[in-house]
């Protein structure tokens, strides 16, 4: 279970074995606080005359504004577009080429596109206040006809979502590797498959709260926010102030998961409100407004073809995806991020010799669509793991065994694959070996032979998937987004006591960050981790850095603090030698002291020395100091690629509908890992939420679009009951790239379950005729499903 | 998600109440647990003038056994009835619906009144106690009358109440030995309201069943002459004898042309006769 152990060696793991460092199942440092109900979260925050906002949204999906009629006793605590002078709307433009440009105005002009946009903003010395106010405006609207179905949008004559682009698609891509080669493949397999639109859903909502400081000649943004850097890039681009006069604190954030990665709206009108009033202002999101106007995600199709040869190998994939984008292109990401990706990423860690894929992000009249943990990868693994199973069953195989011989092997890393991304390491088939044999597949199918005494039908599914994390500068330039990761900063202060301090410009909502990091610091430096702090989610007191997305953040911000822990630690030695009276190359720094032959001294005397009295110190010591700011960047920036293998077993009720997990097994490799026990609390986090795609989450439109889940009673997510307890197995295959070896693994958990539980559902099914090719998996479609294969039955017959 | 702005009284006797309602028919709402209302006055679905709180009234939290009936007050809470502190003439049957309702805080809210003063088609209490043959109370300043628990829910969310009047009590007749009972419903998950509800009081000694299939889009089915079910006759057999197809026609005939809502309902049905016959 522990291959990484053996790769330890001292100068990349100094710490030995204090049970602090690299590799310790330490709990988290920052759940004293959170589980007490101590966090300070945005709508924690409480300033003088601070005042609520509550916003007038557009009831309709697509409507051109007559008029705003705000009542004469609201005038003045009532705002729209037309006081907003001088505010520029919100661009997320890609460099590539053909993508059409979308501006959202923070308020609405001229159109609304979507359901629940802003249109009004209404201040008021409470949420109560404003809503009632809000309540008081009405607006004169002509409706005109919505577009809610990505296939149709694309067809010629659709009503448009941006007239001037003469059709409704944002982005269109083609990518081929000689596809033709395998048109006469004697295993030809074509699906439709869909994965319904989604909502994240952190615990926490989004949230602002701006105030301006005269004094600073400063606007401040506290906001629920992963990337707070980035916000500010946003808001300066938006506001026209010079990102000085801005800074943006992300205080404690009650879950991300790509939501909180987006520039809202709200934080410019707020930004601009703050301003013009001279008093703090608040919005605080509740969750109707969350699942309305804000967090949509997942919406993807796919028609597609997988050719292989009867022996069940892999000949080529032929694919047309569409996305679903919404109305808007959202900053950074853009509009085309999900459907460009799945191009790249669909052949995922299979062998094949052809491939085309062809894709289509398309504007509707729905929120825009936002990177949801796994962004594309999750639906990208439900279209590929479902279409493998019926080469399976095509080739008479078990679904297994086709995955193991089309799997890439260890032999053949690092592996470059039809998309030319490049795999660091890992061994794709021992996963999918460990999870058959830990699901125990060969019992399974006894078991199925026999059949269930209460009638209901078992099935078992696999899935596995690479996730390409942290991937850097040589990926993301060629995106041409607003945002292009290059190094990544870290700051590493000893204090005055001994203690230390890092500053990084990533954020932790969930991952425990304040904890890990402090691991790697201790690994360097040896300091107890009870007096390392962390200090994250404030622009004035952090490096730059885009932030936390992508995996990235172990990776790039374990990194930096590694790589300012080892420059801080060659000065304190340094300084050390001198207090030592040594040559600085016959000392060393080991568990927090420098040591030499006649003794040692402490980091903790060391920084006495250094701050409180420096009279002690030779007249040539460097004069550097015990503050230290560095750079990181793997030895390759095209990413690590964690990856993992999952195995479901279900049972399923065909007259219900229902559908009971058994069992569940996940054999996850995520190369070297920092904390254990937090990789697992990720996994079961990610899984969780993949049960929610496959079981549960859809966010549906009616014709004139309008969302139908607008409340949890009818967005259903899945609680403790609906989660089984997963078996987890973790291999550590290093990353020959990175500081330790570790890989970001932060997204895998949400992207292998639904293709995992859909094939659990379809084995279940496949005696009575049954397929199902499109998430969630509810009682209704089940059933439908059954029936459907019953007449078909009749027919035949 | 805040209401609009309201006015609160929390009345210290039924009289007050009652008062308080008939002063104010056309704007008033009543709340006891909340938990119904409180969302829909948070999404401004209903933005009452004024709210009478009845959470207060001691007459409306009794539950006595009067002759061969179990009268419960309004503001009977779920969970006293799952924990078994109000007494039970069902040998067991309200207990068991009780301790299935959403979650449990919502139990130690929520009450038996209030749930069947909102009527919503997916809630426990409407079919169970429709085919419990339960009664209902209501009361306002011109006096009391009483009706069958399903000739009180008239549609989603609207029931017999007039204007100023209340759910004071709930009479739910004793089950006979003889009687058996089944309960189930269809969930997508745990605690999330059922999208299929099937209940039947069948009694074979007697020849007589009454069968409710609920959480339909509006008022249960409830079916107090159950033979045809049955394949014409309610015998010890039955279990045998029931008739998918005559629970489909009646499904068809309340206007559900979806087969596969149909299928669920008819099967959750089937469940509840085959837990009967258990």
């Amino acid at each position: 279970m522990k291959e990484g152990a053996d790769l330890r060696n001292e100068r990349e793991f100094p710490s030995g074995k204090s049970g602090q460092g690299v590799g310790a199942r330490l709990p988290r440092k920052e759940d004293d606080r959170l589980m007490r109900g101590r966090g300070q979260y945005v709508a924690d925050i409480r300033l003088a005359g601070l005042h609520d906002v509550a916003f007038v949204r557009s009831p309709l999906a697509h409507a051109r504004i007559r008029g705003i009629h705000v009542p004469e006793r609201h005038r003045g605590s009532v705002f729209t577009a037309a006081d907003l002078v001088g505010i520029k709307p919100i661009r997320a433009v890609s460099g590539l080429p053909g993508f059409k440009i979308s501006e959202q105005p923070v308020l609405a002009t001229g159109k609304v596109r979507q359901v629940g946009e802003l249109v009004a903003m209404c201040l008021a010395p409470t949420r109560a206040e404003a809503e009632d106010i809000a309540a008081s405006v009405t607006l004169d609207l002509e409706e005109l006809p919505a577009i809610t179905d990505m296939l149709k949008a694309r067809e010629p004559g659709s009503a448009l979502v941006h007239e001037h682009w003469g059709d409704n698609v944002f982005l269109e891509t083609n990518y081929e590797v000689d596809i033709s080669a395998a048109l006469d493949a004697p295993i030809k397999v074509t699906r439709e498959i869909s994965t319904a639109r989604q909502c994240m859903s952190p615990l926490e909502g989004r949230g602002v709260v701006a105030t301006f400081d005269r004094r600073l000649d400063q606007l401040t943004l506290h906001s629920a926010a992963q990337m707070p850097h980035i916000t500010r890039s946003g808001l300066a681009e938006c506001l026209d102030m010079e990102e000085g006069q801005i800074r943006v604190i992300s205080p404690d954030v009650g879950g991300g998961f790509g939501h909180k990665g987006i520039l809202l709206p709200e934080e410019v009108c707020l930004s601009w409100l703050t301003m013009q009033r001279g008093h703090p202002v608040r919005w605080i999101e509740d969750r109707r407004e969350h699942l309305v106007a804000s967090s949509n995600c997942r919406e993807h199709h796919y028609k597609i073809t997988l050719y292989a040869d009867s022996d069940g190998t892999l000949r080529g994939i032929d694919c047309e995806a569409t996305v679903d984008s919404g109305a808007y292109s959202s900053y950074p990401f853009s509009a085309c991020l999900e459907a460009a990706q799945v191009a790249s990423i669909l052949p995922g860690p299979y062998k094949m010799p052809a491939y085309r894929c062809r894709t289509f992000s398309v504007a509707t009249n729905k929120c825009p669509i936002l990177p949801y943990r796994g962004v594309a990868r999750t639906g990208v693994c439900f279209a590929l793991e479902l279409m493998l199973d019926l080469v399976a069953a095509e080739a008479g195989l078990e679904p297994g065994e086709v995955r193991l011989r089309n799997l890439v092997l260890p032999e053949q890393m690092p592996f470059d694959n039809i998309t030319r991304k490049h795999f660091d390491s890992g061994d794709y088939p021992e996963a999918m070996r460990r999870a058959l044999a830990a699901i125990d597949i060969d019992s399974i199918r006894a078991r199925q032979r026999e059949g269930e005494a209460d009638g209901r039908r078992i099935g078992v599914g696999i899935s596995i998937y690479c996730e390409q994390a942290a991937h850097g500068t040589s990926v993301y330039a060629g995106w041409g987004i607003p945002m292009v990761p290059g190094h990544e900063q870290a700051s590493a202060r000893l204090t005055p006591d001994g203690g230390l301090e890092l500053r990084v410009g990533v954020h932790s909502h969930g991952q425990g960050l304040e904890t890990t990091l402090a691991q790697v610091a201790h690994e360097m430096l040896g300091i107890d981790v009870a007096k390392i702090r962390i200090i994250l989610g404030d622009t004035a007191m952090t490096p730059y850095s885009t932030g936390t997305w992508g995996s990235r953040s172990m990776v790039m911000a374990g990194g930096a603090v590694a790589t300012a822990c080892r420059e801080l630690g060659e000065r304190a030695r340094r300084i050390g030698a001198k207090l030592l009276q040594h040559d600085p190359a016959a000392v060393v720094l080991q568990n927090g002291e420098v040591r030499g032959v006649n003794g040692s001294v402490s980091l903790k005397a060391i920084a006495h020395t250094w701050y409180r009295r420096p009279q002690d110190l030779p007249a040539d010591v460097d004069p550097g100091g015990l503050e230290v700011t560095q750079g990181y960047k793997p030895v390759r920036d095209s990413g690590t690629f964690s990856y993992a293998a999952h195995a479901a077993l279900v049972a399923v009720d065909p007259d219900l509908g229902e559908v009971e997990i058994l069992d569940y097994v996940i054999v996850e490799d995520g190369g070297v890992l920092v904390n254990p026990l937090v990789v697992d609390g990720q996994i079961y986090g990610g899984l969780a939420q993949g049960i929610g795609t496959a079981l549960y989450e859809e966010m549906p439109f009616d014709a004139s679009g309008q969302p139908l889940a607008t409340t949890l009673a009818d967005y259903l997510l899945p609680g403790p009951t609906e989660v089984p307890a997963a078996r987890l197995d973790h291999m550590e295959t290093p990353s020959p790239y990175t500081q330790f070896g570790v890989k970001g693994i932060g997204e895998g958990g949400a992207i292998a379950p639904p293709a995992a539980i859909a094939n659990a559902v379809n084995d279940a099914l496949r005696p009575l005729g049954v397929e199902l090719m499109q998430s969630p998996i509810t009682p209704h479609r089940v059933v439908a499903a059954v029936l459907a294969a019953r007449a078909a039955d009749r027919s035949a017959a | 998600m805040k209401p609009a702005p309201f006015s609160y009284e929390r009345p210290r006797d039924l009289d007050a109440a009652l008062s308080m309602l008939a002063a104010n028919s056309a704007s008033a709402k009543i709340i006891a647990g909340g938990q119904s209302l409180g969302p829909m006055l948070n999404l401004r679905l209903v933005q009452p003038e004024l709210i009478v709180d009845i959470s207060g009234l001691a007459e409306l939290k009794r539950a006595e056994v009067v002759g061969n009936e179990l009268v419960l007050g309004a503001l009977v809470t779920h969970a006293d009835i799952e924990d078994g502190r109000t007494a039970d003439v069902t040998r067991g049957a309200m207990r068991g619906v009780a301790a299935n309702i959403a979650y449990r805080a919502v139990r130690n809210r929520g009450t038996i009144g209030g749930s069947l003063s909102h009527a919503d088609p997916a809630a426990d209490w409407i079919s169970a106690l429709a085919a419990l043959g339960a009664r209902v109370t209501l009361r306002s300043l011109a006096g009391a009358r009483t009706l069958a628990v399903d000739a009180f829910v008239l549609g989603a969310l609207e029931s017999a109440l007039h204007p100023g009047e209340i759910v004071e009590a709930i009479h739910v007749p004793a089950r006979a030995a003889s009687a058996h009972w089944g309960y189930a419903k269809s969930c997508r998950k745990t605690g999330e309201f059922a999208h299929a509800i099937g209940a039947v009081l069948i009694n074979p000694a007697a020849a007589s069943a009454r069968v409710v299939i609920g959480a339909i889009d509006t008022t249960p089915i409830v079916v107090t002459d159950a033979a045809e079910l049955f394949g014409g006759r309610i015998a010890a057999d039955y279990k045998q004898r029931f008739d998918v197809r005559v629970a489909d026609a009646l499904l068809v005939g309340a206007g559900i042309d979806d087969a596969a809502q149909r299928h669920i309902h008819v099967s959750v049905l089937k469940r509840a006769v085959l837990e009967a016959a258990a």
